[in-house]
């Protein structure tokens, strides 16, 4: 009875809302109704259908996939001061932070997916049942890892929910070790992802140490910066409260991750430029074009001035504090970032081949309709998600006495 | 030169091709006009084996999709894998094909040793290569790739593989034909997530097409380009396709799956040499048994200078470049 009842109330919540609601929600769907068609025929035709080839062999998804295993692992970030350090304005907000981990990730599994040749072969990656490569595939670590935070990330906002939604007070001694694993498994999921390309000694783009360090330090800029702009939207459509000092914590903690970024991003390119080595072709195409040929040029060189631009905004306390200027940083780093940790970190390592040959790479209409559909997907869960989880977590939805008559409270989306 | 298309090792090849079309028959089923038998518990399992067979034989692709990891199959599911294959690609290419299984050879570690020194560059290798190996031909995927570099250096980034002369071998040019080096510390076997290529005792590096899920991890891991992605389906023509083939050498691949060079795995385990080797007209290609020390290759690792390609990396190529003079 009580869980039909959240189930009746939970639907009743998701097709009510304002004319922004439907006309976001309705935009959202037909996206992913575009991208489904694509994929159906990627499907059809084959990979041919994508700009990738032998060349080239990994492009626009594997770029996304990279960019959005940071994002999922930057909920971190908000944990460790949360939990840690008890700093109260970001506690309270967590949980959001958590629930955009559980969408990245599932993009990110979205996105492999779309990237698989064989997705009717997916049964061979199930231990058991297939053949699960562990431990010499970095790619079978990576689904490991991905998975476990999956879970974990699914886990606590789901244990703490529930019991709010009960009105049960939380059982922080039996939580509080899954949040502290939650930590060093944030850290893990980028840190696998980036060793499957640094374990490569054939492509010296990659196979770099400064590679895992440079994942965490980028990631630790998108991913809050991603949150920033998603708790001004929940705090102006909903009743949730976000006090402007988490906000402008999180600002801070962007400026020092940007700061190190930047500057193992001149550590990289002192040792490839000064030693001068065939090493250093792969950046040369990325950032001056080579033989004629440099399609990411203008790319790369506007994520690098947006990402020093907004390196400035967030360090400068006046800047931070004004919510325009804070707001312009976070998209320079959103786009800054995706294109430095997407098509900029994956293209570059193929080029030139291991012969010598120059094969440029540019994703196919299709490619981008996919890439747009599967982040039309995401949207739509991360929208879905927060419309129960938020009057949840502020108390307006919870379950009622005996009778089982819902509680009909106003705001929400 | 005129000794490559014997047989380099004593194996004969006609009991191992035989076996390939031996394990066509299906045992039959049980007579059904004897009714005598009540309701038998041996005749209803029979009875069940033989709808289930029959449902098996008439929905291939579900077979298809459920088939094991070549290495975790028994003798009776490769039998049964190689049958259903033979039938997908007669009513595909309307020929009778052999898919052998042959296994690798006692005693024996396949090494490649190739003559810079007399390669002039004509690329009947590649060629040769695709009509045997059953490569695309639309989109075109080659195995071999020919090098040409200018006199003086061996930089991979000056090479030139799209040379268009009206003879060869060119003044000032010296050639480096490249394919899969066959490495004893391979780093795309390692890569795999779902263990579809490994390393063969004979030391072939293969591929169970029928098991690869095409995440191309392999081919961002090889640095010599030995692997190749089948896009879509592959364009063979149908009087151009080889139907004598092996289960993890050139039987024909499906769309989205990686392949690669086998050493030609469907003949050199019958003893024959690769195509490759066959068709050299200056007899710069080489093939043998690296533990055998009266062959060929191992000679040439004695008493020639040779090096392999991009050392530096460890991977230990089986593939051996020499000067002959």
């Amino acid at each position: 009875m009580a869980r039909s009842g959240f189930i009746f109330e939970t639907s009743r919540r998701l097709v009510t809302g304002g004319a922004v609601y439907y006309f976001w929600m309705t935009l959202l769907t037909i996206l992913a109704i575009v991208g489904i068609t694509s994929y159906m025929k990627q499907l059809q035709v084959g990979l041919i259908a994508t700009g990738m080839q032998n060349y080239v062999s990994w492009g626009l998804y594997i770029g996304n996939f990279t960019f959005l295993v940071g994002v999922a692992a930057a909920a971190v970030l908000l944990i460790i001061p949360a939990y840690l350090y008890d700093f109260g304005p970001i506690k309270e907000i967590v949980i959001v932070a958590e629930v955009l981990a559980v969408c990245a990730l599932l993009m990110c599994l979205m996105f492999v997916t779309a990237d698989l040749g064989r997705p009717d072969r997916f049964w061979h990656l199930i231990p058991g049942l297939g053949i699960l490569s562990l431990p010499r595939s970095l790619l079978a670590w990576d689904i490991v890892v991905l998975n476990g935070y999956l879970f974990l990330n699914i886990a606590i906002p789901g244990y703490l929910l529930w019991n709010a939604y009960h009105d049960r007070p939380v059982n922080m001694r039996f939580i509080l070790p899954f949040i502290l694993l939650s930590i060093p498994w944030a850290v893990s999921i980028h840190t696998v992802t980036a060793f499957i390309y640094n374990g490569l000694a054939a492509r010296p783009f990659w196979n770099a140490s400064i590679l895992a360090p440079r994942f965490l330090a980028s990631a630790f800029c998108s991913g809050p910066a991603l949150v920033i702009l998603l708790y001004q939207l929940v705090r102006r459509y909903t009743t949730f409260h976000v006090k402007d000092e988490a906000l402008f914590k999180i600002a801070e903690m962007i400026a020092i991750a940007m700061a190190i970024n930047l500057f193992l991003l001149g550590a990289e390119f002192f040792k490839e430029v000064y030693s001068d080595t065939h090493h250093l072709t792969p950046l040369q195409y990325l950032y001056q074009g080579l033989h004629g040929k440099g399609m990411l040029v203008p790319w790369i060189r506007t994520a690098l001035v947006f990402n020093v631009v907004a390196f400035v905004i967030f360090l400068i306390p006046a800047t931070r504090k004004n919510f325009a200027t804070l707001n312009l940083g976070c998209v320079l780093i959103i786009v800054g970032i995706w294109i430095e940790k997407g098509m900029g970190l994956i293209v570059p390592g193929f080029i030139p081949a291991p012969l010598g040959e120059v094969w440029e790479y540019a994703p196919t209409t299709i490619e981008i309709l996919v890439s747009i559909g599967i982040w039309s997907i995401g949207l739509l869960l991360l929208t879905a998600i927060l419309k129960i989880v938020l009057p949840i977590e502020t108390g307006e939805f919870k379950k009622t006495g005996l009778d089982g008559v819902p509680i009909h409270a106003g705001g929400g989306l | 030169m005129s000794d490559q298309t014997d047989s380099f090792s004593k194996e004969n090849s006609n009991s191992a091709r035989a076996s390939g079309s031996e394990i066509v028959q299906r045992p039959d089923s049980q007579p059904t006009d004897n009714r005598t038998v009540l309701s038998d518990r041996r005749t209803f399992l029979a009875g069940a084996a033989g709808l289930l067979g029959m449902i098996a034989v008439s929905s291939c692709t579900w077979q298809e999709f459920f088939q094991n990891n070549f290495r975790r199959m028994s003798k009776e599911e490769i039998e049964q894998t190689v049958h259903r294959l033979q039938e997908e690609y007669k009513k595909k290419y309307g020929k009778e094909f052999v898919v052998g299984t042959e296994a690798p050879l006692d005693a024996t570690l396949f090494g490649y040793g190739l003559d810079i020194q007399r390669c002039i560059g004509c690329r009947r290798c590649v060629y040769g290569c695709v009509e045997e190996n059953n490569q695309s031909r639309d989109p075109q995927i080659h195995y071999i790739r020919v090098l040409r570099f200018r006199d003086g250096n061996m930089d991979l980034e000056q090479s030139d593989i799209y040379y268009d002369p009206e003879e060869v071998p060119e003044k000032g040019y010296y050639y480096m034909p490249v394919q899969c080096q066959h490495c004893a510390n391979p780093p795309c076997t390692k890569v795999c997530p779902v263990q579809a290529t490994w390393t063969e005792p004979d030391g072939i590096v293969v591929v169970d097409y029928n098991w690869c899920i095409g995440c191309r991890y392999c081919m961002a891991a090889c640095p010599y380009m030995g692997r190749w992605f089948n896009f879509t389906d592959p364009g063979i023509p149908k009087d151009q396709v080889n139907p004598n083939t092996h289960y993890l050498g050139n039987r024909p691949r499906m769309r989205n799956v990686v392949e690669k060079c086998t050493f030609c795995i469907q003949r050199v385990r019958q003893g024959i040499y690769p195509k490759c080797v066959e068709v050299c007209p200056v007899g710069a290609r080489k093939f043998g048994n690296l533990l055998d020390p009266n062959s060929e290759i191992s000679k040439i690792i004695k008493t020639k200078r040779v090096f392999r390609l991009k050392e530096e990396l460890n991977t230990q190529p089986k593939f051996y470049y020499f000067f002959s003079i």
